[in-house]
Order: C-alpha cells, then sequence, then structure tokens
C-alpha cells in the first residue's frame, strides 16, 4: 500500500493543532512558530498532491478507501479531481498568509494570568480549520464530507466569536455583544443549512443504500439507480440549500457580513477565501454528480437568485460604511459569478468558476489582510475614520490599491480571468443573464474606488498622520499574494490544465454539451 | 359474583387515588393516594388474571409490590430529607430544584 | 524580427516595475530609467518600422506568437501580438510623442517628490497603450485597454492629495468602465458567434474573408454598437464624454500624451481595426457617424466657454476625436483620413498641452486664461511653438491639420445623399468654431495686457521661459505640426501606406474637392475673425461676464454632469442606502424574526415549566386520559 499522502495532508493539520493547543501558556511565541511551521509543511503536501496529480489520469486519484461504519455503508474514502486539488492547494496556501498576519491578533492583552492562552488557542483552532476544510475537500464518501463540513463550524465559531479587532477587544462591551452577536448567527445559519442537509443525506442512503460518491453517480449514469423525479428534487434541495448558506447565496447570506465584520481580519479571510469554498466546491461535486437532472430542474432559479447576488452584494458595498463589510458584500457579489457559472453549464463557465474560487481567494485574502493591517493602525473600522493614507503609508495604500484592483477585476490580474471565463461562459447560454451580470464590474469598480478614494487619497487627516507603513512581516504576507494575482493574470495555465479535464468530466455527468458558434452551427 | 365488578372497583380507587394526588399538598398524603392507585392496577391485575385464566396478571401483581415496596423506601427517604431542609412536607413548597 | 515586438512592450514595462518597486534608491535616477525606457522602445519600433518598408505592401504583417493564455475547453486566448501598417502607425506615435513627454516631464515634474512614481506610471501606459495596438486578439487589446485606463486612472489622481483629482481619477475610471462592459458583451458576442476572437480569423485579410462574411447583419450591427460603446468611453465621445474636462486635474504631460495624443484616440483605432464588422453593419456606421458629428459639435461649443485653458484644450481634443470617429464611421471613404488625423493630431495637440503646461509652469499653476495676457514677450519659444500648433489645429493652409481635416470634411460629403450634405455640414461649423476657441485661447494666453496679479500669498507670478527640457520637445512637436501633414498628404503617402488594411474608397463626392478645401479655409478666416473681434480687439476682463444662457451651460459642459449627479449619483446613492436598509430590516429581518418568534414562543411554553409537581401530575393525567380517549374513539371508528 502506498503512503496515504490525502489523509497526511488532512492529520498533519490536525495533529498540529492539538499540539499548538498544548504549548504551556509562557511559550505563545514558540506556538506561532509551530503553528506556521505545521501549515508551512501542509503547503509543501499539498503542493506533492499537486504534483502527484495526472490531469489527464483517472477521474479521482491518490484515492484511499476503509471500511469504517459498516452497519450503514459508510467508508473512509478519499480522493481528489481537479477542482479539489486547486481548492486543496489555494487552502494551504493562504493558512501560512493567514497565520502569518494573524501574528499579533491574539496576543494576551494582560500577561499577567498565567493560566491564559488564547494565542495557542487561536493557532491551534486555525489548524483545525485547515484540517477539516482539506478533509472535506478530500472526501468522496457523502457521510465523510458531512461530518466534516458541520464539524469545522466549532473551531469557526470560536474563532469568530472569541477574537475580535484588537483595538476593540476588552475596551468595548458592545463590541463582544455584537461579536457574539455575528458567532451565534453564523452558527445558527450554518447548522440550520446542515440539519437539511442531513435530512438529504439519510434520504440518499435510504434511496441508495450507500455513501459513496463514486458508486452513487455512476449508478445514476449508467441507470441502474433510478430515483422519482420528486425524491431526486428534494434530495437536490436538501444539499443545495446547505451549500447555498454556507456559499453564500442570495438571500441566505446575511451572516457573512455580520461574521466578517466582527472577526478578525485573518479569522475573516478564513470565512470567506476558505471555508465558504467548501459551500460552492460541494455544488459542483455533489450537486451536479449526485443530482444532475435536479440540477438542470433547478437551473433557472439558482441563476436568477446568483444573478441577484452578483448585483445585489456589490450595490450594498457601495453603501457600507465599515470597511470588512464592504468587502464582505463584495465577496457574496463574487460568490454569486461562481454560482452563475457552475450552473450556466457551459465548461468555460465551470472552468471560470473554479478558477474564481482559487483567483476569489488570494485577492480577498490581499484586499482583507492589507485592511486588516490598516484597521491595527488606527483602531477603527469605519472608512470616514480615514483619509490620504497614501501620502503616509504609500507602499500600504499601492497594495491595497492592487487588492482592489484584483477585487473589481481588472485585466492582467487574476480575477479578470476567471470573470470573464463565467461572463463568457453564461452568455453562451443565457444572453441576458450574461449581460445584466456584467453591470456587475461597474458596480464592482464603482465600490472598490470610492473605498480607496476615501480611506487613501484627499487630505492627511490628523489621526492617520502617523501612521508607520507596511513593516516586514507584513510585506511577507502581501508581496507573495500580489505576485500570484499578477501571475495567475498572465498566465493561469498551470490551473485551468489541472482543473479542465475535471470540468469536462462535470459536464458529461449532466450530459450538457457545450452551444456551438452560430458560424460553425449555420455550416 | 361477576368479576367485572372488581374492575369498577379497581377504577373507584384509581380516580380517588389520582384525585388525591392532584388536589391534597401534604407529600405524605400524595404519597399514600400513588400508594392507592398502584394497588388499584393491582386488583385490576388481579381480576384480568381471574377472567382470562391465566397467572400472568397475578405475577404482575406481585412485581408491582416489590416495586411499590422499593418506591416507598426511596420517597420517604426523600420526604424526610425535605421536610428536614424545609420544615414543611408541603409538595408546592418544593418548586424550585434548589434550596 | 518578430521577437522585436514583445520588446516592444517589455521595455516600458520593465521600466514600470523597477521604477514602481524600486523604492527610494532610484528617486535620483528614476527619470532618467524611465525615459531612456520609453526612448529604446521608440528605437524598437523604428527599426520594425524600417523592416516594414523594407517589404512589399501586401506582407507588411508580422505575428508574434508568445504563449497560451487561457486554454479552457472551447476557449482559446493567446498571449499573441500582430504588426502591421495600422499598429505600426500606432506604435510610432506612442513611442515618439511618448518619449517626447517622458523628456519634458523631466523638467516639469522637476519639483515633484514623487516624480519616480510619476514615470513608473507613465512606463505603465506605453507598455498597455502598446499591447492595445499590438495585441492580436479582442481579449488581448481588452487587457492593453483597460490598462490604459488604470494609468489614466493613476496619473489623473496623480496629485491625490487634491481631493478633485482623486474624484476625477474615479470618475475618468467608472465611465471608461460603462464602456467596457460594452467592449466585454462585444467580445462575448463574438464568441458565441465565431467561436473565437483573434483578428485573423474574425476580420479575415486581404487574401481570405473572415467569418464575418457568413453571419447576420444583426448580430454584426450588435457587436459593431458594442463596440462603438467602448469606443465613446475611452474616446470621450458623446454621451460617456464627461470624464475628459475633469480629467485634466492630472498633471498636464499626462493630458498632453494620455488625454490628447494617444489614449483617447483608442477607439477611433478599435473601429478603424473592427472595419469588417462596421462595413457589414451599415446601421451601426451611421450611429458611428451621428456620435461623432455631434461630439465634434459639442467639443467645440464647450471649448468656447472654458477659461481654463487645459478644459478649453479638452474640449477641443473632444471634438477633433469626433471628427475621426465620424470619419471612421464614414467607413473605408474615412479609416485613412480619421488615422492621418489621429496622428497629425497627435503633435499638434500634445504640442499644445505641452505648451499649455509651459504656461502653467511660469505662472506659479494658474489656469485661468483670464489671468494670463501679454505672454508672448515673456515665453518665446513657447509662444511660436503654440503658434504653431494652434496654426495646424485651425487647419491654415499647408500645416498639418489642414490636410487631415479637409480630407475628412471632404470624406463627409463624399458619404453621398442627404446624410453626406448633413455630416459634411456639421464637420465645416465644426471647423469654424475650431478656428474661434483656439485664436480665443491664442489670444487671451499671449496677446493683449497682461492681467495676472498677486495671489492671496501675495507672490506675483514671473513668468518665464521652461528649461531645455520641456522646450525641445515642444519644439519637436512643433515641427511635426508643421511638416507631417504635407508628409503624409502630398502624393497620398498615408493612403497607400493604410490602403491594404482598411481599404480605401472614393465614396461619391457631390461637389470638389476644391470647392470643399475653399469652403473650409473660408469658415476658418470667418472663425478667426470672429474671435479676434471680439478678444483681440477689445481687453479681456479678468472676471468672466456672466454671459448667454448657451455660454453658462457650456461652461458646465452643456449640462450633462448635471444630469449625471441628479439621475446617476443622487439616485444610486438612494438606491444603495433603501437596498441597505432592505437587508438590514427585511432580508435580516426575516431570520431575526423567525428567531425571534420561536424565542417568544418557548418563553410562553416555559411557564408551564414551573415546577410545582401538582401541576405536572394534571398533564400526566389530562395526556393519560387523551390517550385513553383516542384509543376507545380509535376502536369505536
Amino acid at each position: 500500500m502506498s503512503f496515504p499522502l490525502l489523509t497526511a495532508t488532512a492529520v498533519l493539520p490536525a495533529v498540529g493543532a492539538i499540539v499548538t493547543a498544548a504549548v504551556p501558556a509562557a511559550r505563545r511565541t514558540a506556538a506561532k512558530w509551530l503553528a506556521l511551521l505545521v501549515s508551512l509543511a501542509t503547503l509543501a503536501l499539498a503542493i506533492t498532491v499537486m504534483v502527484r496529480f495526472d490531469p489527464d489520469g483517472d477521474r479521482y486519484q491518490l484515492t484511499e478507501s476503509h471500511a469504517w461504519i459498516a452497519d450503514f455503508g459508510v467508508r473512509y474514502e478519499l480522493g481528489v479531481d481537479g477542482i479539489a486539488v486547486a481548492l486543496i492547494a489555494l487552502t494551504a496556501l493562504l493558512i501560512p498568509f493567514i497565520i502569518l498576519a494573524g501574528w499579533h491578533d491574539a496576543d494576551p492583552l494582560e500577561t499577567g494570568n498565567r493560566r491564559w492562552r488564547p494565542t495557542q488557542g487561536f493557532f491551534a483552532l486555525i489548524l483545525a480549520v485547515e484540517a477539516m476544510v482539506i478533509i472535506s475537500f478530500e472526501a468522496t464518501d457523502v457521510f465523510l464530507f458531512y461530518i466534516f463540513f458541520e464539524a469545522m463550524l466549532i473551531p469557526m465559531y470560536f474563532l469568530i466569536g472569541g477574537f475580535g479587532d484588537r483595538a476593540h477587544a476588552g475596551t468595548d462591551e458592545n463590541a463582544a455583544a455584537q461579536r457574539s452577536y455575528a458567532a451565534v448567527k453564523f452558527l445558527l445559519y450554518n447548522l440550520v443549512g446542515g440539519l437539511i442537509m442531513l435530512a438529504a443525506v439519510i434520504g440518499l442512503y435510504v434511496v441508495a443504500g450507500n455513501f459513496s460518491l463514486q458508486e452513487i453517480a455512476e449508478a445514476r449514469a449508467n441507470g441502474s439507480l433510478d430515483m422519482a423525479t420528486n425524491t431526486e428534487r428534494w434530495l437536490f434541495l436538501g444539499f443545495f440549500f446547505a451549500f447555498a448558506v454556507k456559499a453564500p447565496l442570495w438571500p441566505l447570506h446575511t451572516w457573512l457580513p455580520n461574521a466578517m465584520g466582527e472577526a478578525t481580519a485573518p479569522v475573516a479571510v478564513l470565512i470567506t477565501a476558505v471555508v465558504d469554498k467548501v459551500g460552492t466546491f460541494a455544488m459542483l461535486r455533489f450537486c451536479l454528480q449526485l443530482f444532475p437532472e435536479a440540477s438542470k430542474w433547478a437551473t433557472p432559479a439558482i441563476l436568477v437568485l446568483a444573478l441577484i447576488s452578483i448585483i445585489y452584494g456589490a450595490l450594498l458595498a457601495v453603501g457600507q460604511r465599515d470597511i470588512k463589510r464592504l468587502v464582505a458584500y463584495a465577496s457574496i457579489s463574487h460568490f454569486g459569478f461562481i454560482i452563475l457559472g457552475i450552473f450556466a453549464m457551459t465548461s468555460q463557465g465551470q472552468s471560470g468558476a473554479t478558477l474564481y474560487m482559487v483567483n476569489h481567494g488570494i485577492s480577498t485574502a490581499a484586499l482583507m489582510l492589507v485592511a486588516g493591517f490598516l484597521i491595527s493602525r488606527r483602531g477603527s473600522r469605519l472608512i470616514a475614520d480615514y483619509g490620504g493614507v497614501q501620502k503616509v503609508a504609500p507602499v500600504l495604500a499601492g497594495t491595497f490599491l492592487i487588492g482592489g484592483l484584483a477585487t473589481l477585476s481588472l485585466p492582467g490580474l487574476a480575477p479578470f480571468v476567471s470573470e470573464f471565463l463565467v461572463l463568457v461562459g453564461t452568455f453562451a447560454r443565457y444572453p441576458v443573464i450574461g449581460i445584466i451580470a456584467t453591470f456587475g464590474i461597474v458596480l464592482a469598480a464603482l465600490y472598490v474606488l470610492v473605498l480607496y478614494q476615501r480611506t487613501m487619497t484627499g487630505p492627511v487627516k490628523p489621526e492617520v498622520a502617523s501612521m508607520p507603513d507596511l513593516r516586514v512581516r507584513e510585506l511577507v504576507v502581501v508581496a507573495p499574494l500580489v505576485v500570484l494575482l499578477i501571475f495567475l493574470g498572465v498566465y493561469p495555465k498551470p490551473v485551468t490544465d489541472i482543473v479542465d479535464p475535471a470540468v469536462k468530466q462535470t459536464m458529461s455527468d449532466v450530459q450538457k454539451k457545450d452551444p456551438q458558434p452560430e458560424v460553425e452551427a449555420a455550416k | 359474583m361477576n368479576p367485572v365488578n372488581y374492575l369498577y372497583l379497581a377504577a373507584l380507587l384509581f380516580t380517588i387515588g389520582a384525585t388525591g394526588v392532584l388536589i391534597r399538598r401534604n407529600a405524605i398524603v400524595v404519597f399514600m393516594c400513588v400508594e392507592l392507585m398502584l394497588n388499584a392496577c393491582n386488583l385490576a391485575f388481579v381480576a384480568f388474571s381471574r377472567m382470562h385464566g391465566n397467572l400472568d396478571g397475578q405475577i404482575i401483581a406481585f412485581f408491582t409490590m416489590v416495586v411499590a415496596a422499593a418506591e416507598v423506601v426511596v420517597g420517604l427517604a426523600i420526604i424526610v430529607s425535605l421536610f428536614r431542609s424545609r420544615h414543611s412536607a408541603s409538595v408546592d413548597d418544593a418548586s424550585l430544584m434548589k434550596l | 524580427m518578430e521577437n522585436l515586438i514583445a520588446l516592444l512592450i517589455a521595455a516600458p514595462l520593465l521600466g514600470a516595475a523597477v521604477l514602481l518597486c524600486g523604492g527610494r534608491r532610484l528617486d535620483a535616477v528614476g527619470h532618467w530609467i524611465g525615459t531612456a525606457l520609453a526612448g529604446a522602445s521608440f528605437v524598437f519600433g523604428a527599426v520594425l518600422f524600417v523592416d516594414l518598408l523594407g517589404k512589399d505592401a501586401e506582407h507588411r504583417t508580422l505575428t508574434q506568437h508568445l504563449f497560451s493564455w487561457i486554454p479552457v475547453e472551447g476557449f482559446q486566448a493567446d498571449i499573441a501580438f500582430h504588426l502591421d501598417q495600422l499598429s505600426m502607425t500606432f506604435v510610432l506615435l506612442i513611442t515618439g510623442v511618448g518619449s517626447l513627454i517622458h523628456l519634458y516631464s523631466i523638467g516639469y515634474m522637476e519639483h515633484d517628490e514623487r516624480r519616480r512614481r510619476f514615470f513608473g506610471y507613465l512606463n505603465l501606459f506605453l507598455a498597455a497603450m502598446l499591447l492595445l495596438v499590438l495585441a492580436d486578439n479582442y481579449l488581448l487589446l481588452y487587457v492593453g485597454w483597460e490598462g490604459v485606463g488604470l494609468a489614466s486612472y493613476l496619473l489623473i489622481g496623480f496629485w491625490q492629495h487634491k481631493p478633485s483629482a482623486a474624484t476625477a481619477a474615479k470618475k475618468a475610471f467608472l465611465v471608461n468602465r460603462v464602456g467596457d462592459m460594452g467592449l466585454s458583451i462585444a467580445i462575448m458576442l463574438m464568441f458565441t458567434t465565431f467561436g473565437t476572437f483573434a483578428f485573423t480569423p474574425v476580420l479575415g485579410t486581404h487574401e481570405a474573408e473572415g467569418l464575418v462574411g457568413g453571419t447576420s447583419e444583426a448580430t454584426l450591427t450588435g457587436i459593431a454598437l458594442m463596440l462603438l460603446l467602448a469606443a465613446c468611453g475611452k474616446s470621450a465621445q458623446v454621451p460617456l464624454q464627461s470624464w475628459l474636462g475633469d480629467a485634466m486635474e492630472g498633471p498636464t504631460p499626462v493630458s498632453a500624451l494620455i488625454h490628447a495624443a494617444t489614449m483617447v484616440t483608442a477607439g477611433v483605432y478599435l473601429i478603424v481595426r473592427s472595419g469588417a464588422i462596421f462595413n457589414a453593419a451599415p446601421d451601426a456606421q451611421l450611429v458611428v457617424t451621428i456620435v461623432g458629428a455631434v461630439t465634434l459639435l459639442f467639443g467645440a461649443i464647450v471649448g468656447c466657454a472654458k477659461d481654463d485653458i487645459k478644459k478649453a484644450l479638452a474640449g477641443s481634443t473632444m471634438s477633433q476625436i469626433g471628427y475621426m470617429v465620424l470619419a471612421a464611421g464614414l467607413g473605408p471613404i474615412g479609416y485613412v483620413f480619421a488615422i492621418m488625423h489621429l496622428v497629425t493630431h497627435g503633435f499638434f495637440k500634445a504640442g499644445l498641452f505641452l505648451g499649455a503646461g509651459s504656461v502653467m509652469h511660469g505662472m506659479n499653476d494658474e489656469v485661468d486664461m483670464r489671468k494670463y495676457g501679454g505672454l508672448r514677450k515673456y515665453m518665446p519659444v513657447t509662444f511660436v511653438t503654440f503658434g504653431l500648433g494652434y496654426l495646424a489645429i485651425i487647419g491654415f493652409p499647408g500645416l498639418s491639420g489642414f490636410f487631415s481635416k479637409d480630407k475628412i470634411i471632404e470624406a463627409a460629403f463624399a458619404k453621398g445623399g442627404t446624410e453626406g450634405w448633413i455630416l459634411g455640414g456639421c464637420a465645416l461649423l465644426g471647423a469654424a468654431i475650431t478656428a474661434y476657441y483656439m485664436t480665443r485661447v491664442m489670444l487671451m494666453t499671449f496677446f493683449g495686457e497682461k492681467r495676472w496679479q498677486p495671489d492671496e500669498n501675495g507672490h506675483e507670478p514671473h513668468p518665464h521661459e521652461s528649461p531645455k527640457s520641456m522646450t525641445i520637445p515642444m519644439i519637436v512637436l512643433a515641427f511635426g505640426s508643421v511638416f507631417a501633414g504635407g508628409v503624409f498628404g502630398v502624393g497620398d503617402r498615408f493612403l497607400h501606406w493604410l490602403e491594404p488594411i482598411t481599404g480605401h474608397d472614393h465614396g461619391h463626392p457631390p461637389i470638389s474637392a476644391t470647392t470643399v478645401t475653399a469652403a473650409t479655409v473660408a469658415v476658418m478666416v470667418i472663425g478667426v475673425t470672429a474671435a479676434y473681434l471680439q478678444y483681440g480687439r477689445r481687453p479681456v476682463p479678468v472676471v468672466a461676464p456672466r454671459g448667454s444662457l448657451l455660454t453658462r451651460a457650456a461652461r458646465r459642459d452643456l449640462l450633462q454632469d448635471d444630469f449625471n449627479h441628479v439621475v446617476l449619483v443622487r439616485g444610486g446613492e438612494h438606491l444603495t442606502r433603501s437596498l441597505v436598509y432592505v437587508d438590514h430590516t427585511l432580508v435580516d429581518g426575516v431570520v431575526n424574526g423567525t428567531a425571534a418568534s420561536v424565542g417568544g414562543l418557548s418563553g410562553r411554553m416555559r411557564r408551564l415549566q414551573n415546577g410545582f409537581a401538582r401541576s405536572y401530575a394534571v398533564s400526566m393525567f389530562g395526556g393519560a386520559a387523551v390517550l385513553v380517549a383516542a384509543t376507545l374513539l380509535m376502536r369505536a371508528v
């Protein structure tokens, strides 16, 4: 038996989390370094997965399969396709930056209490989330996936509720109340989604007799497993609802601005760039494969909701006064694009959507982490409290602008490629929806530039006059992200090569063919 | 004699017991009413046993007696300790799960 | 030789990267690095030009394929370049004028502490603009298209500490984004129609017809109109013209390079490049000519009323690009002249802006022409070069503007029919107004009495000639303004150069070329005379008179900004504010409401758990009674 690479990729951060949590209170710097090293080692493993993965090979590779709960046909089954590989790489890539960006976010406020260990907890929770997210990307057993899909809520809950912005921590009762409201809201939304999905998971077991994604999908494809139309639709809705909450899709989105606004910037990145991706990923992997007919049935409604998300999220982003909530609404708009791409059911749309997940992760991380650095300097999240930062901290402003330009999908930066693919893929099948979605790019320019103008330009406000520019640690976080944004904007081939075969498979699952160009069709 | 009359008696005893449980406040009286209800059930079991001509009902009646005896032991102990702590045997005084 | 194309773009791109990432260490030499790399790019361009000249006219095309950019199932975009006569013309204009303006900026920005960054942005602009004209497919063109938009955004807002500059930059980017939406939709339409958006397969070559040939006119009209929307955004044509005037907040070299000579003409490039599509969509062409004609009058009228020298020139730019768009809309009759006017305009308008910059440099950055006057004595070089540019733009016979504008007016008449008369009439009227407002600028700035006063700090401006690094580019551009037209126009050299790409058609001129030329010169004289009577004979008031209704409207850009403000800005603010409210109360409210009602229900249920053993007993008996009753009922039924 070969080395269980996938298990190792998920277990390493899990073990790292336990060890980090056990570090004595006085050695918190050691805990930070430990967490960083573990996340880097995980990145190395993820890169190994990427290298070992053969895009032209089988659909699921590096598979592992062990009996687990034999009575219910639950197996410990792992396997990755191109889409999962790309997202595992993204997750493993972002975690070291998140850890580094949050280096001081969980330092204890008073050092008197010898047994108090928030730092250890913070980094252990981040690693725990990483482990669970990675295994969700790897699981090809529906039940296994479900367990970790739900379990990751627990560490996330503590991360959101337990660690706020430095400026507010401990000083403002109101901030603590807001934070716990946000954490509870996050938990409740996702739990409700998860419970409905649990019902659907059980329903699937009743209908199919096992939990194996591959077996069920195969049986569905060759007709040996027949589902009544209504059964399939209900099961689809059960799964989709959970993923739509996580993604989040309008009108199930309201937990995200609260959660991202109250959490520290690195945790906000963890939510939107990593955890939420499980939702969109699961739509591609589970909804489309298990319920192809129902997916096609629901497509019009989902496309409309995605379209509303795009425009609505962007308009609300324009109206925000809080930097982090603005980024949150921008993310809602972007998730609309991702879902649009998935359900447009064209190769370009789905490749674009997958690429979008990766690019959005990087671009939001860049924008949000720089915003976090900015907020930590001034101690306020309100846009109106800033002005003229460009003059005193040009590097900070410059990286913030690049993050913003990536968010508005400037050509030459990575998100443009994915956004254009999504738009083209949608337009090819649904021209009207494609055109309306294009308005999103104008609105994106509006909210990004308004944010930049109000915070970075104009006369220097006295409160920001002594603001230091980015420190070395912060540059180490931002610079690689910026380089990646540019690199993937100019040369996205490494990612598209991995993703493309998987998308082709998905397209054949739902038995959809790309629309032919008019000129070809006429021939 | 018609065994159905025993059932009527059992029902009557049960009702008296139940009413006692509902309207009396003194824990000892409530306790005795519970015993009354148990014994009404016993009577019904025995009557049914006779009517159906098998011994199951009588065996169950013995079980009930054993359970009732055990209950008396535990129940009285609780009542006594309640009385000690609250200086009252009223069930309404014991409405909280703390002192 | 093909490999030089990538170097052409790489040189300024490298400059941008080095200058923007280099940090303060490069402050001392940054401007020289930037200028050297722009110059290098010009040298590469010149080498390629010589190479193209050596080939026969039909085969002057070089292509370079770098790598596959977005390879996705059924979708292929490459990083590949296409150099033909059309792009070559642009390359020389961009790198040539670009290098001169780099040189000029060394002096102009001398006292700015962020000069290194300024040169980085300028280099970034050059790279993006070259990418725009060298791309071999529309998607790559789009990258350059937004790249120049970004550079323009950064440069307009270069003095970010001024809120007006930051707002103008944002406005320019946003209005351009609306246009970009058009380009984006056009590319999507091309993809669904042709399955590709590379130039050669879609547009064809002179040997083989492209995919355009087999497509319905309706689709092509759609594509063409979307391309026109893009062109309107970038080239500041009505109805997306409002950003150009505000863009003058940027440093003057930027106005000269980006907002006069090169970037704003990208829309004309797009239309001429997509000629095959427009030729097959006559309805769209008609719209193009209308947009061009309306803008040329709009810009000219606005230019007459502005007292800010740069804004007056901006109105003029708008108007001159209107001429180019008009010519481009005429189809093969006008393509060549559109580009020819574009090049000559590049020379004289860049020269005029640099002249304006030189004046401002000597006048403590004063832009109000009412506070100039009589400057010819103080700045002789600026006066002469500006004057030559002035003569060129009004179409003084023999200078470059004369050759190119006259051809466009001829072409407009040659369109034939009523349309031809109307378009030709508009173009003539525009020529008259051009002569008027440019004479006004000239008289108010260089002639008459000196009108400047000490500013509020008591500093009186001491007008002086600018340093050599600024005057040399102005002199070179003045040469271009004088001779370019003759070089291009005499013997139809430019026509023969571009014809293989754009095609050419003489149309049906209803009147002879000589008549048109005579009319053009006549209206020019009328315009000059009118301006002289108003501004040359009488002293210019320092405080602007109230003016007629039209003047006041023209000062406010014919009220378009007010319209935008009321409809788009206010409306948008209301919309977003109400949506924020809706999101908070309604969408979130439904969820919070559910939570609250569950909470309320449990509050009520909690009262049942009162701790009284006897009330629990009642519910037990009640429940038992219900069960028994139910069982009996079931039996009975």
